[in-house]
């Protein structure tokens, strides 16, 4: 057994049983970052705050929610929306971090892009980065089911058919998935399970693992330069912080991060008090009929891109341009074949590249909100085929870059 | 010893996945709820009737006189005759990704508004994406009635020539 001695203070009881300095010092204080680098690297710390505002206001939800096809649409629109103190909050708040999360997930990964942070030993912050992403699609859509209205109903409806796969008609597959022939009582209750139990371990475990895959590389910075971490940060240590490349993440690092944060929160807040009707769709104000298809059923915003995908071609076509386009991102490091890991704007042709993707990405998503007649599907569809082109056209292009 | 390790782990693992899989199925009380019995009797020629079976939409249109005598041989295959009416009947889902297309009596078609497809009144594809008609529910006729759920020999014959999957 180790040897223990008479504790001096609580924090020398608990150093001795747990090291907290050491795991402070780890963690912390001597996890070294770059000074080359800008706010666009506080997003991270910006979805771990969004993630926790989401788990908090989803603790509350849960208090009065009822996973049960009757009761589910009034627990929400009545219990929680106006006789719970305070239950608008909780209900907006989750609403707004769940749509703004992805706006700050889609600038981080873009970022990422841009900088060539997926490269050179940062591969598995990139594939644990697009797993995350993933699992809060997955946790998007199971939420938006749970209210039980109208596009709720259908949109559970459109999204699980997706899995017969078209022409392999695997209509058992989607039964299975529903525990019915329709979404109804058993698709609710096993969303719900997911929506509040399964996906948020994984999303969690998920963090854990995208953290542990920063920390050998350490984070990327403006100029894509390598830097030595040990010898920058023994310069530190000794002394020297102004010659240091480095600086350590807490208390120094945190507290610009947090400067972003800080801002980042009025602007959420702004949203959630006056401007939160952007993440609660007019549609879904009625409750689930499977008689009858909304007019126009559409996904939230953060899914049109790839929805557009789907839309103008034929099913299996569309499906598989989809399966396309929802995997192709992870394998971004191994598509990118040139070596240089700098910004867009000094690799030619791999600048313009990034710009239309953005571009296309945008159109896509403003396609794929408006009614799928005339012109838009044209301009849909070119779009939808311009994505795939620039992704087959990566590897070419980045082959023969010059050396930066 | 790692190998019988492994052997009880695996037997272990793949006997959870089945119980997992299972847990997921349909209940015995959905799967017998799936059966409902219409009343041919009471259509009114050319209007289009929502019925249900099975929590989906089935669409019924009791043609009229003009309707079957223009009729192709491909929407003649789709007929459901009861007694002397004939009868389009489908599953009222679109055959894309499940949306119900709406009747627009002026197009004399079914319009999908998720992503634009279209169906005529007979139930035949006209506009992509869907990849085929409107499915056709399993029925069996029983003298005036239309028992759904059940496969009878007419639909089997449909199915058998792939008028629907
Ligand atoms: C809720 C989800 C996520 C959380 C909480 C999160 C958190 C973080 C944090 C704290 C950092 C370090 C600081 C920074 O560079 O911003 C980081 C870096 C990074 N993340 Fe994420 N992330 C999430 C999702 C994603 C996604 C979807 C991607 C894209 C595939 C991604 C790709 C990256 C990359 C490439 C880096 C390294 C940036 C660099 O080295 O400059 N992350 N993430
Ligand atoms: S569900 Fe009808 S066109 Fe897609």
């Amino acid at each position: 057994m180790a040897h223990f001695t008479k504790a001096t203070s609580v924090k020398d009881w608990l150093n001795q049983r747990l090291a907290v300095e050491t795991v402070e010092r780890v963690m912390a204080s001597e996890y070294w970052i770059p000074k080359n680098i800008n706010f666009l690297w506080a997003m991270g710390m910006v979805l771990a705050i969004t993630f926790a505002l989401l788990l908090v206001s989803g603790i509350f939800l849960l208090m009065y929610y009822q996973p049960d096809v009757k009761d589910a649409f009034y627990s929400v629109n009545y219990t929680i929306m106006r006789d719970v103190d305070f239950g608008w909050l909780w209900r907006h708040v989750h609403g707004v971090a769940a749509s703004v999360v992805f706006l700050i997930i889609y600038i981080h990964m873009f970022t990422g892009i841009y900088y060539g942070s997926y490269k050179k030993g940062r591969e598995m912050i990139w594939v644990s980065g697009m797993l995350l992403f993933v699992t809060f699609s997955a946790e998007a859509f199971s939420g938006y089911m749970l209210p039980w209205g109208q596009m709720s109903y259908w949109a559970g409806m459109v999204i699980t058919n997706i899995f017969s796969l078209g022409g392999l008609h695997l209509d058992g597959l989607v039964e299975w998935i529903r525990g019915d022939y329709v979404p109804a009582q058993a698709f609710l209750t096993r969303f719900f399970m997911l929506h509040v139990l399964l996906l948020p371990l994984a999303i969690m475990g998920l963090i854990g693992l995208h953290f542990a895959a920063l920390r050998i590389p350490h984070v990327n910075n403006q100029d894509g330069e390598e830097i030595d971490f040990d010898a920058e940060s023994k310069k530190y240590l000794a002394g020297d912080t102004a010659g240091s490349k480095v600086i350590r993440f807490a208390n120094d690092f945190m507290s610009k991060d947090m400067m972003v944060v800080g801002f980042f929160l009025i602007f959420f807040f702004y949203l959630v008090f006056f401007q939160y009707g952007f993440a609660l769709d007019p549609v879904n104000f009625d409750p689930a009929d499977g008689l009858k298809t909304p007019a126009h059923i559409y996904p939230e915003w953060y899914f049109l891109w790839s929805y557009e995908i789907l839309r103008p071609f034929s099913v299996n076509i569309g499906l598989i341009a989809f399966g396309f386009a929802q995997v192709i991102f992870v394998l971004l490091p191994w598509l990118d074949r040139s070596p240089n890991a700098v910004p867009a704007s000094r690799r030619g042709l791999f600048s313009i590249w990034f710009w239309a993707l953005l571009i296309d990405m945008i159109v896509l998503t403003a396609m794929g909100k408006l009614p799928p007649e005339g012109i838009f599907s044209t301009i849909g569809l070119v779009a939808a085929i311009a994505f795939i082109l620039l992704w087959v056209a990566l590897p070419f292009i980045t082959k023969n870059e010059k050396k930066a | 010893m790692g190998k019988a390790f492994g052997a009880v782990a695996g037997v272990g693992a793949v006997g959870s996945l089945v119980a997992m899989k299972k847990s997921w199925d349909p209940l015995p009380s959905v799967k017998a709820a799936g059966f409902t019995t219409l009343d041919m009797s009471i259509y009114k020629e050319g209007e289009i009737i929502t019925e249900k079976w099975r929590g989906k939409p089935i669409f019924v249109l009791k043609k009229s006189a003009a309707m079957i005598a223009k009729q192709t041989e491909s929407q003649k295959a789709r007929d459901v005759v009861v007694g002397d009416a004939h009868f389009m009947l489908a599953i009222g889902l679109c055959t894309h990704l499940g949306c119900i297309p709406a009747y627009v009596p002026a197009e004399e078609s079914f319009l999908c508004a998720c992503h634009g497809g279209m169906f005529n009144w007979a139930g035949e594809v006209t506009k992509v994406p869907p990849p085929r008609g409107f499915d056709i529910p399993p029925f069996k006729i029983d003298g005036t009635k239309l028992i759904l759920g059940e496969a009878g020999p007419e639909y089997q014959k449909m199915k058998d020539s792939g008028v629907t999957l």
